[in-house]
């Protein structure tokens, strides 16, 4: 097996799953109908990407796990996703700001990958990227939107800016697993992905009127497999049916 | 011996289970059909990667060869190359228009994050004065509009390239 490539799977796979779960918590509470299925529409696009990504991981894997045994049958620690994605919803302008750091980090991601010796992972990257854009373009014109609005908006679009800023460092770490990858080209840099989320963020923020906290305090520990409380009590809601019944189906 | 050209023509009549007026063939999704000895093999690549039609796409096929009574019927599903709503056919445009959704126009690149929004003409009155209501639909490929005309809410089949 070709371990990097598989923790490299699970690390893009689990950002896609725990994320699009956390949207498809909007379902039915969305500030207004059209918001609602947004939310849930992105959800569905990245639920599909998740899709296509565990499943290849459980071949590259070879131990006979696909996409929903990955999804659904791992414990907290096997998961590597960032800990930006498990962050709670709290109001619309936090998840829509949350959306928009991992988008913008997303499409940057995709269209490198695009060019991966990987042909699967550039034929998944090529797939999402499509959708991936239009992601960035709804999440960015809401940053827009709230931080250049009324008072009310901005103030709470910038709170959540003070608060989930920490978590975006994370987004471009690289250990050894990557450093292999990166060798044999199937994976970018991630200074490269790095250095276009800033320029995305930045020009997307000052049109937004919105400033980044001054303070560098930042939080890893995701991709380890360290996560923050609320990864447990997603785990919890998502994995409910298959712990209680296994290998249910309908 | 069933040429390729009839599985096609077979497939032609395998609806899109969300829009029904189109087929699987008018979509794009379709690319290919191998013929051996004894299986047919017919070659799909998923329009989001998350649409829920697709799995019904497959089923869909499978069925409608095996009533057209080919036995042994494979789906393979492929990522690369993307589909693209350029593969929607022409014929289809006009149908997609008749059945009150807007077909693509011709779109920017999305990476171009402040572009100016695109003209979509009302497919009740053609008109051009419409706007976006939200760039999110009742499906995953589709966008919602209004038309400020003739009020009509109409869905538009969204750009994807």
């Amino acid at each position: 097996m070709d371990k990097n490539l598989f923790e490299y799977l699970l690390r893009l796979g689990d950002d896609s799953l725990i994320l699009g779960h956390r949207l498809s918590e909007w379902c039915g509470h969305g500030p207004i109908l059209e918001e609602d299925i947004a939310l849930t529409n992105i959800a569905l696009d990245l639920i599909g990407q998740t899709n296509s990504i565990l499943e290849y991981a459980g071949k590259v894997e070879g131990a006979g796990r696909n996409a929903d045994s990955l999804a659904f049958l791992r414990f907290d620690k096997d998961y590597k996703n960032c800990l930006l994605v498990e962050q709670p919803n709290g109001d619309f302008g936090v998840t829509i700001l949350r959306q928009f750091f991992f988008d913008a980090y997303r499409v940057p991601l995709f269209t490198m990958l695009q060019n991966s010796s990987d042909e699967q992972l550039a034929a998944i990257a090529e797939k999402s990227l499509k959708e991936t854009r239009y992601h960035l373009k709804h999440s960015s014109e809401w940053v827009i939107r709230l931080g250049d609005g009324t008072d009310e908006s901005h103030a709470r679009i910038q709170s959540a800016l003070d608060d989930l800023w920490r978590y975006t460092d994370e987004l471009f770490f690289s250990d050894e697993t990557d450093a292999d990858l990166k060798a044999r080209n199937i994976i970018p840099d991630a200074a490269a992905v790095k250095t276009e989320w800033q320029k995305t963020v930045q020009a997307v923020l000052t049109e937004a009127t919105l400033s980044v906290p001054t303070n560098n305090w930042k939080f890893e520990g995701g991709r380890k497999g360290l996560h923050s409380e609320h990864l447990g009590y997603i785990l919890a809601e998502l994995q409910f049916m298959q712990r209680a019944y296994p290998n249910m189906e309908w | 011996m069933v040429t390729e050209q009839e599985i096609w023509k077979y497939l032609t009549e395998v609806p899109d289970p969300e829009i029904p007026v189109l087929s699987v063939v008018d979509l794009g999704v379709v690319r290919k059909v191998d013929l051996s000895e004894d299986e047919i093999k017919v070659t799909i690549t998923p329009t989001y990667s998350g649409c829920p039609a697709m799995k019904r796409m497959e089923d869909d096929i499978v069925e409608k060869l095996n009533e057209k009574g080919f036995g042994k019927v494979s789906v393979e599903l492929v990522l690369s190359p993307a589909w693209t709503t350029d593969w929607i056919t022409e014929e289809a445009r006009i149908k997609l228009r008749e059945y009150g959704i807007a077909p693509p126009e011709n779109e920017p690149d999305k990476s171009v994050l402040f572009a100016n929004p695109i003209v979509v003409p009302c497919p009740k009155c053609g008109s051009n004065n419409t706007r976006m209501v939200s760039q999110f639909g009742s499906t995953a490929c589709k966008a919602h509009y209004q038309c400020n005309d003739c009020l009509e809410p109409f869905d538009y089949f969204k750009c994807l390239r």
